[in-house]
């Protein structure tokens, strides 16, 4: 058997898959905390919650309703987004003039409620959600079989990223968004609805956490805590790529899954803390963390 | 050129928090009419600009324009009357390029200039179009922030110091833009410092102090007045 730096060749290679899979879904997660923070200067705890909401969306949609995966990848987002749209405009808009601690509090408050309230419905063990019958089985890619779920994974959440940012960089709402994320105040006296849009912003981010949610539901399990286990690893992200910065959360969430995934391969025992390790490292270096801009 | 005011601003105050910055200001403003705001720093020029667009939320009295009442509507609304606002630090936003600021404020009215005409009256943003905003020159955002309104149809432009800071050869060009403007029939409310370059575009003059209008007086007797202005602006 080949080996590379003493590591049998298949084992790497099955680690950096997992890594993959694990940074897709922290970059879609630190995409959407970085999409909200940069408008409306929330730190949304309820990302992890919205996550898991998604995944139980589609696990509801399937066993109350029969609905399967592919409409569930549509539904369940636009039902997570319509509730945070809910979310913001009765409490979190009530916020934004005060310290932005209270939006933390606010929506660390809801995460618990939510969490707290599914695993009183449905126990805090995982349920299992079975992968569409087009994405089972293996394909053979000469030097290890990839299972074809985990690679629609990463295909998806490089589509969900690039047409994020797409909408963000080139198209006339993201240019409102990223003119209000600098100054709000101008933006509206030009005539934008900047209320409206941090209402949508809000939703928007949301969605994306419950697709990854979808995604998710047939790796890991649907599970209440689901989001809570992730959303600490998603903030240490967003921190090394730099808070607000969409480009920054993108390229930092795949860089650390596939970090972490060869911790676990050359050095298992800190594979769990190497995220963290080298958040405390950048945020000694770079405060600002590594795309965001110095203030 | 009717008699009637565009804008009109009746007994205006307005507060900074707990600070009352504006006390009871009176403003008229007709059709087709520059009226320049003079003044010392802290006078209340600036935040009579930010109060009528609405910026400065908490304040008390009567703005109307075209007998429409302002105070009332949120911000987001006001630019839709036709009010368009060019702040005094310019407001260009770096993560936007120079045809993105263009292209920012959303069309209030019909009649706005075109994109072809604005680049053939500023050739310098066609120029530097795909640059990132804030990597332009001074001028050059002064120019940027003052096209970007052109395009949206506003017919009433609230200008504030477009010449502060700015090279004598970039004053005279955004003074040759200002008199276009007029000619246009465009209804300008100026705030500025640099008499030479007021006298050139104004029609009337309005001075302020701690948060009053304390005089006001037609353009053509600007010279005959300089002493007294002297003495209130203390320059």
């Amino acid at each position: 058997m080949s080996t590379i730096f003493g590591i049998p060749a298949p084992a790497l290679y099955g680690q950096i898959l997992i890594g993959l899979i694990n940074g897709s879904f922290y970059a879609m997660l630190s995409l959407g905390l970085a999409v909200i923070f940069g408008l409306l200067r929330v730190i949304n705890f309820a990302h992890g919650a919205q996550y898991m909401l998604g995944a139980f969306a589609a696990y509801l949609l399937l066993n109350w309703l029969g609905i399967g995966y592919w409409p569930a990848l549509i539904l369940a987002p636009l039902i997570v987004g319509a509730v945070a749209v809910v979310i913001e405009k009765t409490m979190l808009s009530r916020l934004y003039g005060v310290d932005p601690l209270y939006g933390l509090l606010l929506t660390f408050g809801l995460a618990l409620i939510l969490e707290g309230a599914f695993r009183y419905w449905f126990g805090a063990a995982g349920q299992p959600y079975a992968p569409p019958q087009q994405l089972t089985g293996a394909l053979n890619l000469g030097f290890m079989f990839l299972p074809i779920y985990r690679g629609w994974v990463v295909i998806a959440s490089l589509v969900v990223c690039l047409g994020t940012w797409l909408l963000i960089e080139k198209t006339r709402l993201g240019a409102y968004l990223r003119a209000a994320t600098e100054n709000a105040t101008l933006v509206q006296a030009f005539g934008v609805n900047v209320p409206l849009l941090l209402t949508l912003t809000y939703g928007l981010g949301a969605a994306l956490a419950a697709l990854a949610g979808v995604l998710a539901a047939p790796i890991y399990q649907v599970s209440p805590l689901m989001g809570s286990n992730l959303i600490i690893i998603v903030f240490a992200v967003v921190v090394v790529g730099g808070m607000g910065s969409i480009l920054g959360a993108i390229v930092t969430g795949y860089v650390l899954g596939v970090l972490e995934g060869l911790t676990k391969v050359f050095y298992p025992e800190a594979s769990s803390i190497v995220i963290f390790v080298i958040m405390a490292i950048v945020l000694l270096v770079r405060p600002a963390g590594l795309f965001g801009r110095e203030e | 050129m009717s008699s009637a005011p565009l804008l009109e601003v009746r007994g205006l105050n307005a507060w900074y928090g707990e600070s009352h910055v504006l006390h009871g200001v009176d403003l008229d403003i007709r059709e087709g009419e520059t009226v320049t705001l003079l003044g010392r720093n802290g006078a209340g020029k600036t935040t009579t600009l930010r109060a009528i667009m609405g910026i400065l939320r908490r304040r008390e009295g009567v703005i109307r324009l075209r007998g429409k009442d302002l105070l009332g509507l949120p911000l987001h609304k006001v630019a839709q009357t036709g009010l368009g606002y060019v702040p005094e630090e310019r407001g260009i936003f770096a993560s936007l390029n120079v045809s993105e600021n263009l292209m920012l404020p959303p069309t209030v009215a019909e009649g706005g200039m075109s994109v072809e005409e604005i680049y053939s009256l500023f050739p310098n943003l066609h120029e530097r179009r795909s640059s990132q905003g804030t990597k332009l020159s001074g001028g050059e955002q002064q120019m940027l922030a003052i096209a970007r309104v052109l395009r949206t149809g506003a017919r009433i432009i609230l200008l504030d110091e477009p010449t502060e800071g700015l090279a004598p050869v970039i004053v005279q060009r955004i003074g040759d833009v200002l008199v276009a403007l007029k000619k246009r029939g465009m209804t300008i409310l100026l705030v500025e410092q640099n008499f030479r370059f007021a006298k050139k575009v104004a029609d009337r003059f309005y001075l302020m102090e701690d948060g009053r209008m304390v005089n006001s007086f037609p353009g053509h007797e600007l010279d005959a007045r300089m002493d007294e202005l002297h003495e209130v602006l203390g320059v």
